[in-house]
């Protein structure tokens, strides 16, 4: 049984990849998988800092593909779950670090270790880094935000994971796609500012698999390096919860789509 | 804030824009995805020659690539203006 490989994309920058990556991983690790979540994003290593093991940084990613150390020694087991481990992005600003056949054999060697999933956090954009983030992958999350920047890129992401990808060139059957709209304010929805769940489905031609409210509990969460799923009372952790089960097959209504009714008092006094 | 300020049409939503602008680009680019390199350039060197004979602007050029199994077409379709030759040209 080989492991499933999950890339995390989404073209544009700062639309919660690698918060989705932290969660997408603690979830399934949660779940009683084992799991590993790698930083392919090379030069700006930030995995680390979201997933609370900034300091435990020994050997990244290039040190295991340029055999400088073992993929068990580079691998820094989660504090909280013994089936979750991190693999740290370099720092090295050699933007040719990673090789196809050096990340192709890692994603081999984590496989051969029984590892149920390997989630990929891809950098942004679609240079060499992102493009081998998404290259080997099974299954992919874009992440997407309800802008207009944010919805295009990830169309040209969708393009690429269709024709890019070793699936795609193999004819192994397509990668498989899950849409993730992140940082969703219902209440600007609402107000007609805001891009809709379904305008984003039907721009994009495909369905959501999760709707993560913006929430203040994420920044709180990335300030104290536990992934927000963890956060059980928060919606957005809850969101995740819903959306790791979801990619697990099973079947669970969307919720925090509407913005909150106003209380009595907030009607009368405002607010 | 005036008494016949409700006469006045309602701003549309900004979401309605977005979504308008988006579903337009998107299926522009999806046309043109994967299509070869110098689709522009051939594009831009096709439109040169046929302004020598009629008057067009680059809108009225279309280039689209189709791919069948096996084989791709290449699809060009130009609108010609009504009866204004720039030149001495053929209708």
């Amino acid at each position: 049984m080989s492991a499933e490989i999950i890339v995390v994309t989404s073209g544009k920058g700062g639309v919660g990849k690698t918060t989705t990556s932290a969660s997408l991983a603690t979830g399934l690790a949660m779940q009683g998988k084992k799991v590993a979540v790698i930083d392919f994003d090379v030069g700006l290593r930030n995995l680390d800092l979201i997933m609370g093991c900034e300091r435990r940084v020994v050997y990244d990613f290039v040190n295991v593909i340029h055999g400088e150390a073992s993929i068990k020694q580079a691998l820094i087991k989660d504090k909280r779950y013994d089936n979750l481990a991190v693999l740290a992005a370099s720092q090295t600003r050699d933007k040719d670090a990673l090789t196809q056949e050096g990340v192709e054999k890692v994603l081999e060697d984590l496989s051969k270790d029984d590892f149920d999933y390997i989630v990929c956090d891809s950098p942004a954009g679609i240079e060499k880094g992102a493009h081998l983030a998404m290259y080997f992958a099974d299954h992919a999350v874009v992440v997407v935000n309800p802008e207009v920047s944010s919805v295009r890129d990830s169309d040209r992401i969708l393009g690429l994971l269709a024709s890019k990808t070793r699936r795609a060139e193999r004819g192994d059957g397509a990668v498989s796609q899950h849409l993730l709209l992140t940082r969703y304010n219902p209440a600007r929805v609402e107000q007609g500012e805001m891009l809709s769940v379904k305008d984003v489905e039907d721009i994009l031609g495909i369905n959501v698999v999760g709707v993560i409210p913006e929430s203040e509990n994420v920044l709180a969460a990335s300030n104290s390096g536990v992934p927000v799923i963890m956060d059980e009372n928060s919606n957005a952790g809850q969101a995740y919860r819903d959306t790791v089960a979801r990619i697990l097959g099973e079947t669970r209504p969307m919720r925090f789509l509407d913005a909150p009714k106003k209380g009595f008092f907030q009607r009368v006094f405002g607010g | 804030m005036g008494i016949l300020d409700f006469l006045k049409r309602k701003p549309e939503p900004t979401a309605v824009v977005a979504k308008e602008r988006l579903r337009i680009i998107v299926a522009q680019e999806r046309s043109t995805r994967g299509a070869p390199d110098y689709l522009p350039l051939l594009r831009n060197e096709l439109l040169e020659v046929i302004k020598k004979y009629v008057n067009v602007d680059l809108d009225a050029i279309n280039i689209n690539v189709e791919r069948d199994s096996g084989h791709e077409v290449l699809e060009l379709s130009v609108a010609l203006p009504d009866g204004k030759p720039a030149g001495n040209a053929a209708t």
